[in-house]
């Protein structure tokens, strides 16, 4: 449980609109139909005792302890399982219901271990609260009995201890795993007094299928599950809600704290993201904001193979202003750029990005949304006429059929994922394409997907293309709402084009490796099967042909319907805590803040009054353009706040040869990472937790960011970049991030009634908020879309020139793990490395035999851009022909072997389709002993850094 | 791969995209603004000069598309 400072209703919230009165204890109470006996007298002010209760789960009556009396009723009911009915007489204390509870407590007590002083639960423990509520005083069963104090603990997780002598069997932390988590990891095994918590078949809780979510030891209310930070350090004392860094759901948190040390990260049950829910990373990996590799001190060097040398924050901003200024002097105002981090706060961003555009004097700014949500930005924008999701994700509890493409919800976005299993639980219809089996295929409790549609990578567009034909060809279209929502010209277009025999799901089927049939159940499926509902990752977008999959996806949805109500839509998954954030602040080099293009005189206008200089008209360099640019030699200097190309990005030995190419490069981090290797200034930056600001998640909602404890470096992220921008000339005076967010909503309409006001008053706002939308927009395109009418477009198939021959014979994709973050700067600095301690190739055993590899063997993967080597796991997961890798470990190089293929629209890599040759070998790769060296190299200057500073 | 050959690639990857567009006009139309509005003065430049100097790499709506470029930069 969490600090005592929030009200558990018992029970949840009724939706119902219908209002029933009863009276409790001789109050008049309405509430709404449907509501319990115990949460109707919990929002009157009255406090019925509990202990199996709690308003994150259903309702259980197990415990007995909030039994009342109602007039006319027989016996005593538990008021957790009792809905209201009107004129409802409810009597909750008198001296019958005291006894009857008191007698149950002495019971929980009699076995249960009186060490309250020494409990890691003392003071915040429902046990104690309920047993000092009903007055229990002796305990007249004694000790000396059959009990279960000697239990054995239960240390295998190494966030979280289960103390099984403390567990009262509330089932609390079953009915959370199945109903919050839906892993149902637990069970109670046995009967009577043998009943006892039990991790899958009884093992330890590492040995079962527990995800370490910690919603088991959120709903516990005793010290049974306890988090070992809270056993090591004591209860913390106070708390402040922010925003999770982890993926696009931005969950929301109370950082509880003891003094400026956090104790722990508990879901925030009022978060309108993940009420109340988390996973493994948010809840538990927070340890690598104090880790011992972070860096406090700025440091510069002339040439990378310097020692760094510690220096004043006023030394490390001059030097880096100057080089950046004789950069500029000898080879032109463009030779210099930045990228800004989807891992940095809206404010942060935007500021960079302000930074390039007005002092920098060019607009060669991008982001990291480069290499994965790009195409969302292009394609969606395009047909709907805004650069965002639909919907928000509660939506996808009203949704009849979901569609995920290209995304992996349970390990990506996990919170989300919880949501959307219990959706399926309750009778979803679920189709899933993606030439891997996910969990959500076959392996998630009580699920099983209704398609998958195995495809073989790099066709995406074929699939999606011939789910519209099938929609077309069978008369499924919604033609009442193509007729008035849609351009009907281009539709008509586009029935021609998607109707023609080369699209039909016979026709590519020996492309995709789709078997016609199903692709055409799962078009039916989709199209009538009531509210339909599109999840995506970036199993579409980091293609050759992202940006069509992405406009072919926005084509089925307007095609049937599907959009602008709650139940259906087009929703990317973001992969990072601000994708969309980032996105929307500007740092595209094309465009400024709210998507509007550089060339647009009017905009520009407006920005130029607002920061008093005039801005190029011309759009900037992208990040894979500006690596282009330096290795040719007219791009020299480099700014970079947060984001690690040199692991994330694609090809690497051709980034590391343009990083090489640089004369400047900055990198603002919180770690030395694979970037900083490479750099001549290092800034020192923040962690979520040392700064204000706000992050925008997948649905758009902007969220706060709090500060809970100083920089250890001194400086929040803004103000690294304001002291930049004012050493260059260009003056930035800004006291307080707020009045960055106020200056974002005087220049862009999606946020012009934005305020941190705002957020503090609503918790969290989906942005379109202005005049029109004065609360912010939960669902998009509800009455016409943003660009007037929606846009279809055509899709034509056109195949990667990545293709597998008898020199690479394998594609190999690439994707993610639940207990891992993007390049694991973060994750692999905290006990997550306990569930994945590298990166390994996933191969099917087909291809595993018929190569000679075993479970565990080294194998070397070979491209045509390069070649490393990782240990095998042969799973059928894979399909035969495709292998399978994450990029977590920087030595792991699986971007050694991506190549340079980029989204035709957009430069998105296509990390998901490289051909490779598969081989058992016996060493490391030569990149890897390379790269081992280098690093080595790094770490000593780093070590031997030399410190002058005081 | 040198900056030229990835231009080229870049280009015709534009190419591969418009050229469905049954309208030929329209195509060109399409690989052109594209163009315009996400490259660089420096990459438009390159590309133009490539054609230019006689190159005939580019798919025939994407030449189309740089020669109007090369006209009105």
């Amino acid at each position: 449980m969490s600090l005592n400072n929030e009200i558990d209703y018992g029970t949840p919230a009724s939706a119902s609109a219908e209002q029933v009165s009863l009276e409790i204890d001789g109050h008049k109470v309405t509430v709404n139909a449907g509501t319990s006996v115990m949460r109707a007298a919990a929002e009157a002010g009255i406090s019925i005792p509990k202990l199996c209760a709690t308003d994150r789960l259903d309702p259980f009556g197990s415990c007995r302890m909030c039994l009342v009396q109602i007039e006319g009723a027989r016996g005593y009911p538990a008021s957790c399982t009792t809905p209201v009915a009107a004129g409802m007489k409810v009597t909750t204390q008198n001296e019958k219901l005291a006894k009857l509870r008191k007698g149950i407590a002495e019971l929980y007590i009699s076995d249960h271990p009186l060490d309250c002083l020494t409990c890691s639960a003392n003071g915040n423990c429902e046990l104690q609260d309920t047993v000092g509520a009903v007055g229990l005083r002796e305990v007249r069963y004694g000790f000396e009995g059959e009990n279960h104090l000697q239990a054995e603990k239960d240390e295998s997780n190494p966030y979280f201890s289960f103390d099984p002598s403390k567990c009262i069997v509330c089932s609390r932390c079953v009915r959370a795993c199945e109903e919050v988590q839906g892993t149902f990891a637990l069970t109670i095994d046995g009967r009577g007094f043998e009943s006892k918590v039990s991790p899958g078949q009884n093992q330890p809780f590492m040995e079962s299928e527990c995800v370490s979510c910690g919603a088991c030891v959120q709903a516990c209310p005793t010290a049974t599950l306890m988090e070992k930070a809270v056993i090591d350090h004591g209860q913390p004392e106070h708390s402040t809600i922010t925003t999770c860094a982890y993926c696009g759901v931005g969950c929301s948190f109370k950082a509880e704290m003891k003094g400026e040390q956090l104790v722990r990260m508990v879901p925030d049950k009022n978060g309108q993201a993940n009420h109340g829910h988390s996973c493994v990373k948010g809840r538990f990996a927070f340890g690598y904001a104090t880790h011992k590799d972070r860096i406090t001190k700025p440091m510069v060097r002339d040439k990378i193979t310097d020692p760094w040398r510690e220096v004043s924050w006023e030394e490390a901003i001059e030097t880096a202003a100057s080089r950046l200024q004789a950069i500029q002097a000898k080879y032109g105002k463009d030779a210099v750029g930045g990228i800004t981090s989807s891992r940095c706060t809206n404010e942060e961003t935007y500021l960079v990005q302000k930074l390039i555009r007005a002092g920098f004097g060019n607009n060669n700014v991008d982001t990291c949304a480069r290499v994965c949500h790009s195409p969302t930005g292009y394609g969606l924008k395009t047909t709907f006429g805004e650069s965002s999701g639909t919907q928000t994700f509660d939506s996808v509890l009203q949704s009849d059929v979901i569609l995920v493409i290209g995304a992996n919800p349970t390990d990506g976005h996990p919170v989300f994922g919880s949501l959307m299993k219990r959706r399926l639980r309750q009778g979803a219809k679920l189709i899933v394409v993606d030439p891997r089996e996910i969990d959500l295929v076959r392996n998630s409790p009580h699920i099983r997907a209704d398609y998958h549609l195995k495809l073989r990578p790099g066709t995406n567009v074929a699939v999606v293309t011939a789910l519209a034909h099938v929609i077309v060809t069978e008369g499924l279209v919604d033609e009442a709402f193509v007729n008035e929502r849609c351009d009907v010209e281009s539709f008509a277009k586009w029935r021609s084009f998607v109707a023609k025999p080369e699209n039909s799901p016979e026709a590519v089927a020996e492309l995709t490796g789709v078997p016609a049939d199903l692709l055409r159940g799962a078009a039916r499926l989709y199209a009538t099967g009531g509210n339909g509902a599109i999840y995506y990752g970036l199993g579409v977008t980091e293609h050759s042909q992202g940006s069509t999959t992405v406009i072919g996806i926005a084509n089925l949805a307007m095609a049937t319907g599907n959009i602008g109500r709650e139940g259906v839509g087009v929703n990317p998954l973001r992969g990072q805590n601000n994708v969309q954030g980032s996105c929307d602040m500007g740092s595209f080099p094309h465009e400024f803040v709210g998507y509007r293009h550089v060339s647009d005189g009017a905009t520009r206008a407006q920005f130029e009054a607002e920061w008093g200089v005039s801005l190029a008209s011309e759009p900037g360099l992208r990040i894979p353009n500006m690596f282009a640019a330096a290795i040719e030699g007219s791009f020299k200097g480099l700014y970079v706040q947060g984001e690690d190309i040199a692991q994330s990005d694609p090809d690497i030995n051709h980034v590391h040869h343009a990083l090489r190419e640089l004369e400047c490069l900055i990198v603002q981090d919180i770690f030395l990472n694979e970037t900083a290797k490479f750099a001549h200034v290092f800034l020192p930056g923040s962690s979520f937790l040392e700064k204000n600001g706000t992050f925008t998640n997948a649905e758009r909602r902007i969220s706060p960011v709090r500060k809970v404890m100083k920089p250890l470096a001194g400086k929040e992220d803004w103000e690294v970049t304001q002291d930049l921008s004012n050493a260059l000339g260009y003056p930035m005076n800004y006291a307080h991030p707020s009045e960055i967010m106020d200056e974002i909503a005087r220049l862009t309409p999606q946020f012009a009634g934005v305020s941190y006001a705002k957020i503090d008053e609503m918790g969290s706002i989906q942005w379109p908020c202005n005049a029109e939308h004065p609360d912010g927009t939960p669902i998009m395109h509800a009455d016409q879309f943003v660009r007037g009418k929606g846009r279809f477009l055509l899709t034509e198939y056109v195949p990667t020139t990545e293709r597998t021959n008898s020199k690479y014979p394998l594609i190999l994709t690439t994707g993610r793990i639940l207990s891992q973050y993007n390049v694991g700067a973060q994750t692999r600095r905290t006990e997550n490395v306990a569930w994945h301690q590298e990166d390994r190739l996933e191969i099917h055993p087909h291809d595993a035999e018929v190569l000679g590899i075993a479970d565990g063997d080294w194998c070397g993967v070979k491209s045509r851009s390069g070649e490393t080597v990782l240990r095998a796991l042969v799973t059928d997961r894979m399909q035969p022909g495709v292998v399978y890798t994450t990029f977590h470990f920087p030595h792991s190089g699986a971007n050694v072997i991506t190549t340079d293929n980029s989204d035709w629209a957009t430069n998105c890599p296509e990390y998901k389709v490289t051909a490779v040759h598969v081989a058992k070998v016996a060493q490391p790769s030569e990149w890897q002993k390379e790269y081992q060296a280098f690093s080595d190299d790094q770490q000593s200057l780093l070590d031997n850094r030399i410190v002058t500073a005081g | 791969m040198d900056n030229h050959s990835n231009l080229i690639k870049m280009a015709n990857n534009i190419g591969a995209f418009f050229k469905s567009e049954p309208e030929h006009d329209v195509a060109v139309a399409g690989v052109e603004q594209h163009i315009r509005n996400f490259w660089e003065p420096r990459m438009r430049k390159q590309i133009v000069e490539y054609i230019q100097h006689g190159g005939n790499e580019l798919l025939d709506i994407v030449a189309e598309a740089v020669k109007r470029i090369a006209q009105k930069p």
